[in-house]
């Protein structure tokens, strides 16, 4: 399903968001002088990354999108029909990540039908169901990234609503 | 709305993390997981963990990830601390893999940090003052022993009904078995008991025992080198998942065949068609109730083309015509091959009509069981079979049946063969002799319901959800229990001595006196007058062996819930108040049947039963295995290491029937249509075939999906899989309300639309806390009182438009799509 066609995926803001989250794991020492934690922030501090314009989109197409960062891979759609979670205009562009939280196995869209399935072990989600696990193994729904759209039309991603598979930060 | 966890970062488990050695206790493969514990104050870090790589990396596809739902706070020697359950990659029976089900463990652990199941019992409660009331282990298990003690001293030990688990895993295994086992088999005779699952105390596969054939006699790796897969009733990647995707599926990439003979298409049939290509997948969707026709055709087949192997039969069958008679313990003959096939014979036309499947397909299969190879080599075949056959039409003919063909093919006791049940839950049994119960057992559900029994003890069994006919049973058991609340409430503020005779009074009008022991509140739980709190596999150590026979010790890592204890330590609890109450009572010599109950750990318990009959095996031995624990027979002890079987009657003896020529029977499984009563009558009279069905998302009846906010989110009503057209002609939407109904009762569960469903028949999820399948399905059970759950027909009606919490979720085929 891997499209070709590739989007910003915001690599400075991500870099920002990686070097905050490891400060915050962080615990110095000095020496002679009390212990003291760097404070670090309750939550995760995701980064805002440009994803693409709407007018990229076109419905049903995917596009590959890499968020938080490089290494975690996800796709970005328009539906053509309000769903869940859904932003822009007409309430229907999601993104998620494709990697199965089963075993992490990288699936592949389901066009006709709006799955996302794993060749793996053969789980598959409902991208029109916010993520939720049609039929599988994994023990969540799909981790759904949480997108804003501007004055310009520019798709953000800045959030995620699970934990993405084979990390324990969804920012590392 | 989806559910989102909303998480998205964990606590990191640090290297010297405490690891606890766990096999997952939901399903009888029995994956291998360690549980890692650290202190609340501690983390390990990117660099630095317990698994030992750099989490700062994405890992890749099957690498470790701990999930969100592998991970808890709870207690462990009275301390908060940090869980991780996560699946072992070196455990030979998963290689890492996890279920939906195993994969969840830590979650629905109790903890009171993170809010998971506060349905736990934590406290003893008994019926006072109008509701269930906390008290002590004392004071409730007093008023068991007095009114159980009282009722079986005035009456006999016949008015004492047991309903108690049988199975390993969950609050089963050994020690549990043995605990419940000695208190009703050996300080007492109790006849009137039955298993969680069936209405009576009875074997699932009587025929293959009485044939000699113990049930689980392969070896998961004979799915990896065998020619073929029979799966008969069984639908794997559901309900063994990591059997078919670490095992079955091995098989089928290096060459093996696929045959399923099922009614309904399985996900699992779509995930072998994926795996082996089409051609090398053969759907028999049959008629429903026709598997032993179908059977006894391949059997023919195979004996008039000469694929038997007549040096097996010859060295390992009996030889001599019939062996054992067609009686009342003995639904069918059994004997030798020509004996059993002058009851089979079984032309492919005539189970082409019968089954309602292509000829060519019956032919087919029997060529893919049994035709040798080009070289003349045998085809080595393994089948297997579960809930499909066993709760279906005339279980002991047909599993005969099943096992006939596995026996004349030579294929039980080699490599790449076996002929095995599949399997619920683990195995964990060990008790003393159940022959006084008889055969056939008695019914226990009609006993109940026709005013049967007057002390009712209730072991980790939720009936109301699980069992056949259960509409009118919950009315009577509802009716019957009710009166001694009343009599209850009405000796409020009396002594004990007159609340027990205010209780033995009600019972001795019509009522019954209801003990449940449970780890949860349950709907059969909701008559009761005491309810003791139990314990959970690793809230305790438990003993179980997986569906190849494999005992692992899974160990403990928490602590049980408030004062919640293993079953076999209630069992002994109630033994030593019974003890002291007969005694006060005068009847010392029966008194004394109580004692031998002082243990203080589950521990004791595995020492005083398992371990006795073999003495090779104990927790510290078994710890040393590891999650890979020995195939039972243990058979000795070398080296450190406890040695077992991989493979049963490797030698060509079998024994499982007593026999001492040690030769395999076959069984004469003639053909006499629907057999348990009302079937035929019901299917003539109603619309829809109502199949009863298991999905891999829920374990059993639900009793821990039920609180766990991931799974309810995916289906908040059972589903009931539909065909469009059926639908449409009902008026139905996707996720309407819709009630099944017949003579017996009714049910609710939401339609889901299913492109493969076939016109006429609807498959409905088991067991649910929302709506019970067991409403509908008659009272008709075999001779032995095997019931047959799987044969329900009924009509179908909406009840209302789809809830919102329905509209929500998906509604999508469950089969993979690339």
């Amino acid at each position: 399903m891997r499209c070709k066609k590739m989007v910003d995926v915001g690599r400075r803001q991500f870099l920002r968001g990686g070097a905050l989250a490891a400060a915050g794991a962080a615990v110095t020492t000095v020496a002679g002088a009390p212990a003291q934690a760097t404070p670090a922030n309750a939550q995760v501090d995701y980064p805002s990354s440009r994803l693409a314009n709407i007018a990229d989109l076109a419905v049903n197409e995917p596009l590959d999108i890499e968020y938080p960062d490089a290494d975690s891979p996800g796709v970005l759609l328009k539906l053509g029909t309000p769903v869940e979670g859904g932003v822009g205009p007409d309430g229907d562009i999601v993104a998620y990540s494709v990697l199965c939280p089963h075993k992490g196995y990288y699936m592949g869209y389901n066009a006709e039908d709006r799955t996302l399935n794993c060749p793996g072990h053969f789980s598959r989600f409902d991208v029109e169901a916010g993520g939720q696990q049609v039929w599988g193994h994994a023990t969540q729904n799909l981790p759904q990234f949480t997108l804003r759209v501007d004055d310009k039309g520019d798709i953000y991603a800045e959030g995620a609503s699970d934990l993405i598979f084979g990390r324990p930060s969804n920012v590392l | 709305m989806a559910y989102k966890r909303q998480i998205d970062r964990l606590p990191i488990p640090p290297a010297d993390a405490k690891v606890h050695n766990v096999t997952c206790h939901y399903c009888i493969v029995g994956c291998g997981y360690k549980a890692y514990t650290w202190p609340r104050n501690k983390q390990g870090t990117l660099k630095d963990n317990a698994f030992g790589i750099d989490l700062g990396q994405q890992q890749g596809a099957d690498g470790t990830w701990l999930a969100p739902a592998m991970y808890n706070v709870v207690q462990q020697d009275g301390k908060d601390v940090h869980l991780a359950v996560v699946p072992d990659p070196d455990c030979v029976v998963n290689s890492g893999l996890v279920s939906i089900r195993g994969g969840r463990m830590a979650e629905n652990r109790p903890s009171r940090v993170t809010g998971t199941q506060q349905q736990r019992l934590t406290d003893p409660m008994v019926w006072r003052n109008g509701t269930w009331q906390p008290t002590s282990w004392d004071d409730a298990l007093d008023l068991v022993a007095r009114v159980t003690a009282r009722v079986v001293t005035q009456g006999s030990e016949d008015d004492l009904v047991v309903s108690m688990f049988d199975h390993g895993g969950s609050a089963g295994g050994y020690e549990n078995t043995w605990g419940t086992g000695k208190l009703y088999f050996q300080s007492m005779k109790v006849k009137n008991c039955r298993i969680h699952n069936r209405p009576a105390y009875n074997s699932e596969v009587h025929s293959s025992r009485d044939m000699g054939v113990g049930e689980l006699n392969y070896s998961y790796s004979d799915y990896e080198v065998t020619d073929t897969i029979v799966m008969v009733g069984g639908n794997s990647l559901e309900t063994q998942t990591n059997l078919f995707l670490n095992h079955m599926r091995k098989g089928l990439e290096n060459g093996a065949k696929f045959i399923s003979v099922d009614p309904r298409r399985t996900v699992t049939i779509n995930a072998a068609e994926e795996i082996a290509g089409k051609d090398n997948v053969l759907h028999l969707a049959i008629k429903p109730g026709t598997d032993m026709v179908l059977f006894n055709a391949l059997l023919t087949h195979i004996v008039d083309q000469g694929w038997t192997d007549d040096e097996f039969i010859k060295a390992s069958t009996f030889q001599g015509g019939e062996a054992v008679a067609e009686g009342t313990g003995q639904p069918a003959g059994l004997g030798s091959l020509d004996y059993a096939m002058q009851s089979c014979r079984t032309t492919t036309a005539e189970a082409a009509e019968i089954c309602g499947v292509p000829e060519a397909d019956i032919i087919k299969a029997a060529e893919w069981i049994a035709k040798p190879k080009e070289d003349g080599a045998r085809r080595k075949c393994v089948t297997c079979y579960e809930k499909g056959v066993i709760w279906g039409n005339d279980n002991y003919r047909t599993i005969g049946a099943i096992v006939n063909v596995s026996l004349a093919t030579g294929n039980i006791g080699r490599e790449g063969g076996g002929c095995c049940r599949l399997g619920g839950h683990q195995e964990g049994y060990y008790r003393p002799s159940d022959a006084h119960v008889g055969r056939p057992p008695t019914y226990i559900d009609q006993l109940l319901i026709s005013g049967g029994g007057k002390v009712y003890h209730v072991w980790a069994c939720d009936h109301y959800k699980t069992t056949l006919n259960a509409a009118e049973f919950k009315r009577v058991l509802n009716r019957r229990s009710q009166m001694v609340k009343d009599a209850i409430d009405a000796a409020a503020g009396g002594s004990r001595e007159e609340l027990v005779d205010a209780i033995v009074s009600a019972v001795n009008a019509g009522g019954i006196f209801v003990v449940d022991v449970d780890i949860i509140h349950s709907q059969i739980g909701q008559t009761a007058h005491v309810i003791l709190p139990a314990a959970e596999s690793n809230e305790m150590n438990l003993t179980s062996m997986n569906g190849e026979r494999r005992l692992r010790l899974s160990e403990k890592y928490m602590d049980p819930p408030g004062s919640a204890k293993p079953d076999c330590l209630i069992a002994a609890g109630i033994a030593r108040h019974m003890e002291r109450v007969l005694r006060e009572m005068g009847e010392d010599a029966y008194a004394d049947q109580f004692k031998g109950y002082d243990w203080e750990t589950e521990e004791d318990a595995f020492m005083d039963g398992y371990a006795q009959g073999n003495p090779e095996v104990t927790y510290e031995r078994l710890r040393a295995m590891g999650n890979n624990g020995v195939q039972e027979p243990v058979v000795g002890y070398e080296d450190g290491k406890l040695i077992g079987t991989p493979r049963l009657y490797a030698d060509g003896k079998f024994d499982r029937h007593g026999r001492d020529d040690k030769k395999a029977l076959f069984c004469a499984a003639g053909w006499r249509g629907w057999q348990a009563p009302g079937k035929a009558q019901e299917q003539a009279s109603h619309k829809f075939w109502i199949n009863n069905v298991r999905a891999n998302i829920f374990w059993q009846n639900q009793f821990l999906d039920q609180d766990n906010d991931f799974i309810q989110d995916r289906f908040p009503y059972p589903f009931i899989e539909m065909n469009p057209d059926d639908m449409a002609e009902l008026g139905l939407n996707a996720g309407d309300l819709i009630e099944i109904h017949n003579e017996n009762g009714a049910t609710q569960g939401m339609a889901y639309p299913t492109d493969t469903a076939q016109r006429g028949q609807v498959a409905m999820v088991f067991g649910s806390p929302s709506g019970s399948q067991g409403n509908v399905v008659n009272p008709g059970v075999n001779e032995l009182v095997l019931p047959d759950y799987k044969h329900t027909w009924g009509n179908i009606r909406k009840l209302a438009d789809a809830t919102p919490q329905a509209r929500a979720v998906s509604f999508k085929s469950k089969e993979y799509k690339a």
